[in-house]
């Protein structure tokens, strides 16, 4: 099928562009700002609640950046993925896989000293999610399976078995809610900001941008894993290990959506829970996308939706909009994003309209 | 005062941005008459053509049918006119049958339902009129290449075409079906239809045209009875200066023996299947020594594109061997072959060679990007990564506004110097070349043609694949020629003749 | 043998698969327009979700099931052409599109349905379609249960897999549908408008969608819930690829659909000893093993998402 051809080579193809990002994003909220309107409340009234909510206090940007953490991580996996010319819309089931294989090394560690106890749980997150995206890999690389849909199916089964292992063989045995049994201290993240919820994940998302700027612009794997989204064939004719290439794709996406999950296990909800994500895996398609696939630039995207997403609860019981303003706005975003393309287009009608006239 | 000609095409201009691919072209056909329409590679034949079909609207300039200024706004309003056209590359709908592609778009066979019965007894009536032989109801994917051709001129025929536009017909012929073709034509002309042959093959023009007009960058250099010029004369004003090709009689020859050493080269019963099983490379043997360019030679599609894309590593090989440089490498990853000194120049260098969004300095170190210099312990060195570009790009004279520049945004000419810069700089031992000059003038032909007979005196072996003859001819010092997948003759070059050449290519043993 | 074909369990089985069919049927059959005239429809599930709501508010607010059904198609179509100019005119990444739009399709249904009906707990409910009684052809083995004991909507859907092989098989839209999907520049040196069968097909798209989502809402519930057509959008893509992106095709691989999710339904409920979870997991896991068995031999149209520039092919 066409659609794995090459998803990366389009968005290289955007301008570093952050004008046109911004443009973007601006033409997102005049058009939620629409829809406020017709809500019959005041646009300004409705986000500057928002706004107010997710930055205007020390533990607002604390939440933000709280809710920042798993957007950018996912985001990164598929900005990662979308260079090497792979749709991996696959991160939601991945990071709920890689919470909890974390709260699992959680629960069965108890007891070891947090400097052992945190890196297995994260590593195994990290593996957790990296297989799941493997299946993946695997289903593609063996049997031509197109991974748009594969994907968003492993998410779907993903939930299920989650939702098996919490009902079943993870369940806290002194609870009577599908989760895991409480994490000890040694298996929680580390609280950074005293009298807030702001935790270490936040620093591994820092880690995480710098290596991936790096591992793309300065290694030759990143060159490699470039030339391989932007044209397959190319590369292989120049002697790169294409289907490999595409493999790691999909493992660092799966290992940081993993890690995404390590980071809400250990750093927020402090054990493994059925709705560990409100659609992270999916928002964050849209973070890598708004990005650029940009490794600074998703962080920042990244922290642009965590805000939304944050004040959009109290613009609700503020202003009365309902919540999921957010979700059309993100969806918005994208489609601004890519209508730029319009705008050439629309020129030369015009002028061709002129020339015709006179 | 004699009649006006049946076509009159006047001052016809068409831009493109800030490029003008018609500058106020004239044409004119009588009926009956077949026309050559000559030009290089970017002349403007196809453009001037696109225009007689509706398919561009030119900027100025106007077009009489028997006298008539006539809007030409759409293809439909064209083909109301009788002008019909055989692309090089056929439009034609594979899955499709006969029938159904001479409906599509044809509302008189029926506005919402098209009546494939009564069309295809109208198809076999013109078949038998023309001499064409088609079945009206075969898939056209399950057609030759020559009896696609001809459902072509059917298509145009049963639309009642009075002027027929054929834009390169022969490149995909052996010279034998071109005779063929050559006949239809000749029915045609006869019963009264203005034929436009455009062609940059001067034989044919001699041979089968009335009159001839030349163009050159957009502007026609020349009109005339093609009896009154020769082909020498209109090669001249194609290219406008005269440029010689390189002829390897010319060239110096590798100081090493051929004799002497292992080929660099040697190809044993190699056979790969297609994606469907069909068999597309047949038990091919061929050996390609140090110093010596080897010619393949055969029409488009018997098999040459895949023999190659299985020696570079591209295509998986069913059964035999390819040993490069001693060492056998039938299986080997594509890097393994690279470091055994391989160079591969692709047909389609957009698909194949280039990354195109990407810098020149990018796409000249491709293939090295892990080697010394350009890289220690996976860290890109950028400087030694842009001291190749420069190097590169003085040496094969890329004119670029600097190694920065994305290649998409270079001319083909350019574009094709920074797949040779990268292949050749390497100091390759073996160069598999595919339609090198393909889209290119003659002055950057002449280029690669250089480029690929220095690295035959630089002691390379070259494979060149090639469907056009006379660059097989200009440059081999050995040809073998495909059909069907299999190699059905070989000549050194003292042996060859153009007869022979075409009749193997033809598949007859000669 | 015979008491298994009218043994009240398998009755109710059978009835259910058709049922079940239905929604992913719909959305293939759009699925199938848009694909064989070369545009990729990743929206189908946003399209579908955008139905399912437009078509429960409008029954809602009219008290008129078919006028539900009128607003979903022609929201459908809408979704399409906004799809189109995208995907066609501005030839973007049809991937890219088709997830933004299903994206946005979450994110508008939610955010209309809570501003029209407001966060409280008590859910509206419509009269849904009901089964129309056909008399003795339900007690037919098999045949009964499966074709004479749906509702209204459900034998328009039946319908328009007839009208989708008719159309797609003898009409000239369906040949220009096929020309424009396989060899865009072929069909517009013919005088065939690319773009415009092309926008067709996308609408058509979107109105089948649309109508596999409002079954969803005002035949098989009656309600509208938030991302309710759960991943039926791309299981549809599935479903097309098993059915060769034939009408007939279509309807036989929805129905292997169905079937496996009546069948997971009613092994819930009895004592299998398989976690439910795993059940549930079924249709996705059958969509994957669908994927994985069958993408290459089905043939797709070679201009499957390309986009096409107008007097821009075939250049020098």
């Amino acid at each position: 099928m066409t659609v794995t051809d090459h998803p990366g080579a389009m968005r290289l193809r955007l301008p570093p562009g952050l004008v046109g990002s911004l443009a973007a994003v601006a033409a997102a909220f005049l058009v939620g700002a629409l829809l406020i309107a017709a809500v019959g409340v005041s646009p300004l009234t409705a986000y500057g609640a928002l706004f107010e909510a997710a930055l205007g206090s020390r533990n607002g940007i604390a939440e933000t950046l709280v809710r920042t953490v798993p957007l950018a991580l996912c985001g990164l996996g598929i900005a990662l993925a979308f260079r090497a010319g792979v749709f991996n819309v696959g991160a939601e089931g991945q990071l709920f896989l890689g919470g909890t294989a974390a709260g699992a090394i959680g629960v069965l560690g108890a007891g070891w000293p947090a400097y052992v106890l945190l890196p297995a749980m994260a590593l195994s997150a990290a593996l957790a999610g990296g297989l799941w995206s493997g299946l993946a890999a695997w289903l593609k690389l063996r049997f031509r399976a197109d991974e748009l849909i594969t994907t968003i199916m492993l998410n779907y089964v993903a939930i299920h078995l989650v939702s098996f292992l919490l009902h079943g063989p993870l369940k806290d045995p002194n609870g009577a809610l599908a989760q895991t049994a409480r994490l000890t201290g040694d298996g929680r993240l580390p609280v950074l900001l005293a009298g807030t919820r702001l935790h270490a994940g936040i620093l591994i998302v820092l880690v995480a941008a710098i290596l991936a700027h790096l591992f793309l612009w300065r290694r030759t794997n990143g060159f490699r894993l470039r030339v391989v989204g932007l044209n397959p064939r190319a590369a292989e004719n120049a002697g790169i290990d294409v289907r490999r290439t595409i493999l790691f794709g999909f493992l660092i996406c799966g290992a940081l959506a993993g890690l995404a999950g390590f980071s809400e296990v250990a750093g927020v909800q402090r054990r493994m829970i059925e709705n560990l994500s409100p659609g992270f895996g999916y928002t964050a398609i849209i973070v890598a996308l708004l990005g650029a696939t940009n490794p600074f630039g998703v962080v920042a995207s990244a922290f642009l939706f965590a805000a939304l997403q944050i004040g959009a609860s109290t613009m609700e019981s503020a202003a009365g909009v309902p919540s999921t303003l957010t979700t059309v706005i993100q969806g918005l975003v994208v489609l601004f994003l890519i209508g730029r393309a319009a705008l050439p287009l629309l020129r030369d009608w015009v002028a061709d309209r002129f020339r015709r006239r006179g | 005062m004699s009649t006006p000609p049946f076509l009159d095409m006047r001052g016809i201009t068409v831009t493109f941005g800030s490029f003008v691919a018609n500058d106020g072209v004239d044409l004119a056909v009588d009926a009956g008459e077949i026309h050559a329409l000559l030009g290089e590679n970017g002349a403007g034949k196809s453009t001037l053509m696109r225009v007689l079909a509706g398919l561009l609207v030119p900027a100025a300039g106007e077009i009489r049918i028997a006298g008539e200024i006539e809007p030409l706004g759409s293809a439909h309003e064209a083909m109301r006119l009788g002008i019909g056209m055989v692309h090089q590359h056929f439009m034609l709908v594979p899955t499709l049958t006969v029938a159904e592609n001479v409906c599509l778009g044809l509302s008189s066979t029926g506005r919402f339902i098209p009546d494939l019965k009564t069309a295809a007894a109208k198809i076999r009536d013109l078949a038998t009129t023309y001499g064409l032989d088609i079945d009206p109801n075969a898939r056209i994917a399950d057609l030759s290449i020559a009896g696609q051709q001809r459902v072509e001129i059917l298509k145009a025929l049963y639309r009642g075409a009075r002027i027929l536009v054929l834009d390169e017909p022969t490149a995909v012929l052996t010279p034998q079906e071109a005779e063929g073709l050559f006949r239809i034509l000749r029915a045609l002309a006869a019963e009264g239809t203005a034929i436009i042959f455009i062609s940059h093959k001067l034989n044919e023009v001699m041979a089968l045209t009335g009159k001839v007009t030349v163009l050159r960058q957009g502007k026609v250099v020349a009109t005339a009875r093609t009896a009154e010029t020769d082909a020498r004369g209109l090669a001249r004003m194609m290219v406008g200066a005269e440029i010689a090709l390189p002829k390897i009689e010319d060239a110096p020859t590798s100081t090493a023996a051929p004799e002497a050493t292992a080929p660099i080269l040697s190809v044993t019963d190699l056979t790969c299947l297609d994606a469907r099983g069909l068999v597309r490379v047949d038990r091919v043997s061929l050996a390609v020594a140090a110093g010596e360019i080897v010619g393949v030679a055969g029409v488009d599609g018997n098999g040459q594109q895949e023999l190659a894309e299985a020696i570079v590593g591209l295509r998986k090989v069913g059964s035999g061997r390819v040993v490069l440089a001693g060492v056998e490498v039938t299986a080997a990853p594509i890097a393994r072959r690279i470091a055994l000194g391989l160079a591969h120049i692709p047909e389609d260098r957009h698909r194949t060679a280039l990354v195109e969004p990407m810098s020149i300095r990018d796409n000249v170190v491709l293939e090295r990007i892990g080697d010394a210099p350009f890289s220690r312990g996976g860290w890109i060195r950028r400087d030694a990564v842009a001291g190749l570009a420069e190097k590169v790009m003085a040496a094969f004279d890329v004119r670029a506004s600097g190694p920065g520049q994305s290649v998409g945004t270079l001319s083909g000419g350019n574009q094709q110097k920074v797949v040779l810069g990268r292949a050749l700089s390497r100091d390759p031992s073996l160069v598999v070349a595919v339609q090198p000059a393909r889209g290119l003038d003659v002055g950057a032909t002449a280029f690669v043609h250089c480029q690929l007979l220095a690295r035959r005196a630089a002691g390379a072996g070259v494979l060149l694949v090639s469907t056009e003859l006379d660059e097989i001819l200009a440059l081999s010092d050995r040809v073998v020629v495909m059909f069907k997948g299999a190699v059905v003759g070989e000549m050194t070059r003292a042996a060859i003749s153009v007869e022979r050449l075409g009749l193997m290519m033809a598949g007859r043993a000669a | 043998m015979l008491g298994l074909l009218t043994d009240p369990t398998f009755v109710g089985f059978l009835s259910a698969s058709m049922r079940l069919a239905i929604p992913i049927m719909l959305a293939a059959l759009g699925g199938l327009l848009a694909e064989r005239s070369g545009v990729l429809n990743i929206g189908l599930e946003g399209m579908m979700l955008v139905g399912a709501f437009v078509g429960f508010v409008a029954a809602y607010a009219t008290g008129h099931l078919m006028v539900g059904v009128a607003s979903a198609v022609l929201a459908g179509i809408a979704a399409g052409l906004i799809l189109g100019v995208y995907t066609i005119t501005l030839g973007a990444n049809q991937v890219v599109v088709g997830i933004a739009l299903n994206l946005l399709a979450i994110g508008i249904t939610s955010f209309f349905y809570r501003l029209i009906f407001g966060a409280g707990t008590e859910r509206p409910r419509i009269d849904a379609f009901v089964p129309l009684d056909l008399g003795s052809l339900a007690d037919i083995p098999f045949i009964g249960p499966l074709l004479f004991r749906q509702d209204a909507l459900a034998y328009v859907a039946l319908g328009l897999v007839l009208v989708t092989w008719f159309v797609m098989a003898k009409t000239r839209f369906g040949l220009d549908v096929r020309a424009v999907g396989e060899h865009p520049e072929a069909a517009e040196t013919l005088g065939v408008n690319v773009h415009g069968i092309r926008y067709f097909a996308i609408g058509l798209s979107g109105a089948l969608a649309a109508l596999g989502g409002a079954f969803l809402s005002l035949s098989a519930t009656g309600v509208f819930i938030d991302g309710m057509t759960a991943g039926r959008g791309y299981i549809a893509l599935a479903i097309l690829i098993l059915g060769r992106r034939h009408a007939v095709g279509v309807l036989l691989a929805s129905l292997l659909f169905g079937a496996a999710d009546a069948l997971q339904l009613r092994a819930q409920i009895l004592p299998t000893g398989v976690p439910f979870q795993f059940l549930l997991m079924l249709p996705y896991v059958l969509t994957i093993i669908v994927l994985a068995g069958f993408v290459g031999r089905g043939g797709a149209p070679a201009a499957l998402g390309v986009p096409f520039r107008r007097g821009r092919s075939n250049k020098e």
